[in-house]
């Protein structure tokens, strides 16, 4: 049983070391939304941190694919209508997340850790509306 | 050179945390907002655990005068929860729940190869994009730095 939360809990240790890293070196929130979000309309100063830390992603995720490649599997979807769907996910994610200044980084760890109210009322938000979303497309729908 | 670096291995730890804490699995993250299914509940654990991590270093990080590589730390006036806070993280919420992806894992996932992080990461930014250009359209409101926080603290943040 222990085994079955050590890991997730592991991964959550990196995560919160990784934005303690940021705060550290660039007194930036790790927020992914926000960080590589900004990157669409690059500031002159504010770019190479930002590239840097996207490019951290994607060596992680090369890592990951090397050395543990089940954590990579492709989106499992309703069927029919499968790719209309994850667009349309991908675009309510974008819009959402620059609307509301963040998404699980930014509010679930960074703002939570601060104790930042606002970021407590966005992560009860999101978790609600993802419940409710999974809750209709597989028990309703 | 030597500030980027720092970025960079943020990035990559963060990347790993994600995969080996079960994030970049969409299955794992349906499960979990699965509540009223088979409700798998361990990605709380990677929350929990990121949280306490960063609550327990951040003080100790702040204690500096100011960052390793820029010129301080951010601050956070206190800011009222308004509709357009809630509104976006109810967006967000539903499009996490019908593809199992947030951001920080969709980007991850992109050297997989898997042609559903390629539908979504585009679509992704353009959602970013539009929210982008209504704001910029709408009222003078600028788009803040993840979190909270206004703008000028973002000005402020970055020297």
């Amino acid at each position: 049983m222990a085994s079955s939360f050590l890991l997730p809990l592991l991964g959550g240790a990196l995560i919160g070391l990784a934005v303690s890293l940021l705060l550290l070196t660039h007194g930036r929130v790790a927020g992914v939304s926000g960080v590589v979000g900004a990157l669409l309309a690059p500031v002159r100063g504010d770019i190479a941190w930002r590239v840097f830390f996207f490019g951290g992603l994607l060596a992680g995720g090369l890592a990951l694919a090397w050395l543990h490649p089940a954590s990579l599997p492709p989106a499992v979807l309703p069927s029919g209508g499968g790719t209309v769907l994850l667009g349309v996910a991908g675009l309510l994610v974008g819009f959402g997340t620059r609307l509301g200044n963040g998404c699980t980084s930014g509010h679930g760890v960074c703002g939570l850790a601060r104790g930042s109210v606002r970021s407590l009322a966005a992560t009860l938000t999101f978790m609600a509306t993802g419940v409710a979303t999974v809750f209709l497309v597989r028990h309703v729908l | 050179m030597r500030s980027s670096l720092g970025a960079l291995l943020s990035g990559l730890l963060f990347a790993l945390g994600l995969g080996l804490g079960g994030m970049t699995d969409p299955s794992n993250v349906l499960g979990f907002l699965d509540v009223a299914g088979d409700w798998d509940f361990r990605l709380a654990f990677v929350m929990g655990g990121a949280v306490a991590v960063h609550a327990a270093l951040r003080p100790l990080i702040l204690r500096r005068q100011r960052p390793l590589f820029t010129g301080r730390f951010p601050s956070f006036p206190a800011q009222r929860v308004d509709g357009r806070l809630l509104a976006g993280a109810a967006l967000f919420g539903v499009g996490w729940g019908l593809a199992g992806y947030c951001p920080g894992p969709a980007l991850t996932s992109l050297v997989s190869g898997a042609p559903s992080v390629f539908v979504f990461v585009p679509a992704m930014f353009a959602g970013m994009a539009l929210a982008r250009k209504l704001q910029a359209s709408g009222q003078q409101a600028e788009v803040l730095p993840p979190g909270e926080g206004t703008a000028t603290a973002h000005v402020d943040a970055n020297r």
